[in-house]
């Protein structure tokens, strides 16, 4: 029960959390995790469980959110309709890629897709009477307010959590989690490993595409070097899955909210209290300091990351039991 | 009534004695060098087929062949009455034939139930089906202390087992044991001589590549001898 019980609630929690923060800051931030959830899920899904790694996240995601600027750009169509669209699209090109790039295994696959990704981002940025290249494309959006991106970013995110939940306890799950842990002998099981690698691809880069289609709308302006981003979206992708738990249905909630809460840290100086700090000493140093720590979130990743390898191999969710553990025998000696 | 004309009889016996498996003169060569050179043998439906020779001799290379993980070079495999040779290896897995690795490979990962259930999977649908074709394979198999058990923390006899025991839940009528006894003691090979002579009871048919003569001399019906890729007895 407990399985059903606590999800329920962090839900009930996440419904009601614009009606009680109704500060824009935090709904923006908020926003952004349930839009990292999405994406770490969908990574999760062909990463994690069917072990397939893609480096090159940012290649759905930003075909997606150029799927629906395009949409309002050229045909003049509501940029909510590159939603469903932006998924489709994303499902369009990981098909082709999927049926070539599924013969070559293990790390060279994982470069086949980083390849994907630059190669999206070129076109992007050369194609200007398509995409109007560096320049970008300005989306109006349609609400002040953010509650109602909120919500639908939460629809996106829980369903996307749900959907990994049913896939990995079905069929489809098993077989990925065999191709995973071997693809001959999954392939001797009468399992057809090209055609479920697929359906795991397309189901992430679905995922992925709608993410990037949501991106578009709440942000109101795309470019190239933003949504093919490498660091920004596609590395992104994989912490997200490393730090909150590879192939598990929570963790990439978990690694979603701590990459953004860290990242928010850092980027405004620990919300502020840096400035403040310098203000009230008056050190001149601390304006250096404030603006290397703001620089230096890609850094706090990286720190991030060795600490996880090392302490949490499985990330936070998938040692969660360790981690218990580790935080009462803590209490405990210092009580 | 009008009897069935002389001929049409002749050719249904004929059928009859066509082999429920054969390999038509099957050859694997790797550049120049050859694995497996023209070799021929049928099985009967409910036999267990002995496959002996000495190492590199090309038995385990002959299953690879079977199970398409290699591409023929020549010659072709028949699977009752059907050309086999050519499909891919998940298919021939889906007509009936089964494999174990001498090699074993566990989904490290999986409880020994979950790795039964991925591969009973191929025959039901619904997931309450699977478990229930997976936990008869595991006590079929003398598996059920060791279900919930991480495929990688068992012993390797546990773990040849494990392959038999996930062979079993793709629900094969023809089964292809590769070195099952190899690197297990005494006591473990009488337990895994009881499980193959239980599986020819259940009315699978075995091929066995096996390399302790005691195994293979007292449980086959129809004995192979291969050396240098070529028939020898």
């Amino acid at each position: 029960m407990k399985r059903v019980y606590v999800p329920l609630a962090l839900l009930i929690v996440l419904i009601l959390f614009p009606l009680v923060v109704t500060d824009a800051y935090y709904q923006h931030l908020m926003i952004l995790v349930l839009l990292w959830v999405a994406i770490g899920s969908g990574w999760n899904l062909i990463s994690g469980y069917t072990g397939q790694v893609l480096f090159g996240a940012a290649a759905f995601f930003g075909v997606g959110a150029y799927t629906a600027a395009l949409l309002l750009s050229k045909l003049d169509v509501s940029a909510w309709w590159g939603l469903p669209l932006g998924g489709l699209v994303a499902v369009l090109i990981a098909f082709p890629f999927g049926w070539i790039c599924f013969r070559l295994r293990g790390p060279y696959f994982a470069l086949a897709t980083l390849a994907l990704n630059e190669i999206f981002r070129h076109i992007a940025t050369i194609w200007e009477s398509l995409t109007e290249g560096m320049v970008g494309i300005l989306v109006m959006q349609t609400f002040i307010s953010k509650i109602p991106y909120y919500y639908i970013a939460l629809a996106l995110a829980a369903g996307s959590v749900i959907m990994i939940d049913v896939v990995t306890r079905s069929r489809l799950g098993y077989y990925f989690v065999s191709i995973r842990e071997d693809q001959d002998a999954a392939e001797s099981m009468g399992i057809n490993t090209v055609y479920y690698k697929m359906i795991s691809l397309c189901l992430s880069a679905c995922v992925i595409g709608l993410a990037g289609a949501l991106y578009t709308n709440y942000m109101g302006f795309i470019d190239p070097k933003v949504v093919f981003s490498l660091h920004d979206i596609s590395i992104m992708a994989i912490l997200v899955g490393i730090v909150g738990g590879v192939s598990t249905v929570y963790g990439p909630a978990m690694g979603a909210f701590i990459m953004v809460a860290i990242q928010e840290v850092f980027r405004s100086g620990g919300f502020g209290l840096l400035v403040k700090l310098g203000k009230a000493t008056g050190w001149p140093v601390m304006a250096t300091v404030t603006k290397y720590v703001s620089e230096a979130h890609v850094l706090s990743f990286g720190l991030l990351v060795i600490f996880v390898i090392l302490y949490l191999p499985n990330g936070v969710v998938g040692d969660w039991s360790t981690l218990r553990k580790t935080l009462l025998f803590w209490k405990r000696e210092t009580a | 009534m009008e009897h069935p004309k002389e001929d049409f009889v002749v050719l249904e016996t004929g059928n009859c004695l066509m082999a429920y498996f054969e390999a038509r003169k099957i050859s694997k060569f790797f550049g120049g060098l050859a694995a497996v050179n023209g070799v021929s043998f049928k099985v009967e439906q409910g036999q267990i087929y002995g496959l002996i020779g000495p190492n590199g001799s090309g038995k385990t290379t002959i299953f690879n062949l079977i199970n398409a993980y290699f591409p023929l070079t020549k010659g072709e495999i028949l699977f009752e009455d059907q050309k086999i040779s050519g499909l891919k290896t998940h298919q021939i897995c889906q007509r009936g034939i089964g494999r174990t690795f001498q090699i074993v490979k566990p989904l490290k990962r999986m409880s020994v139930l979950d790795n039964v259930i991925a591969s009973a999977f191929l025959r039901v649908r619904r997931k309450q089906d699977a478990v229930a074709v997976a936990e008869e394979a595991i006590e079929f198999c003398g598996l059920t202390a060791y279900k919930d058990k991480l495929a990688k923390s068992l012993p390797i006899a546990m773990r040849k087992r494990l392959e038999i025991t996930r062979s079993l839940a793709t629900k094969p009528k023809l089964l292809l044991l590769d070195e099952t006894a190899a690197g297990l003691n005494p006591s473990e090979v009488e337990q895994a001589i009881e499980i193959i002579k239980k599986i020819r009871d259940s009315g699978i048919t075995i091929v066995i590549v096996e390399h302790i003569m005691r195994v293979i001399m007292s449980i086959s019906d129809k004995i192979l001898a291969i050396n240098h890729g070529m028939v020898i007895a």
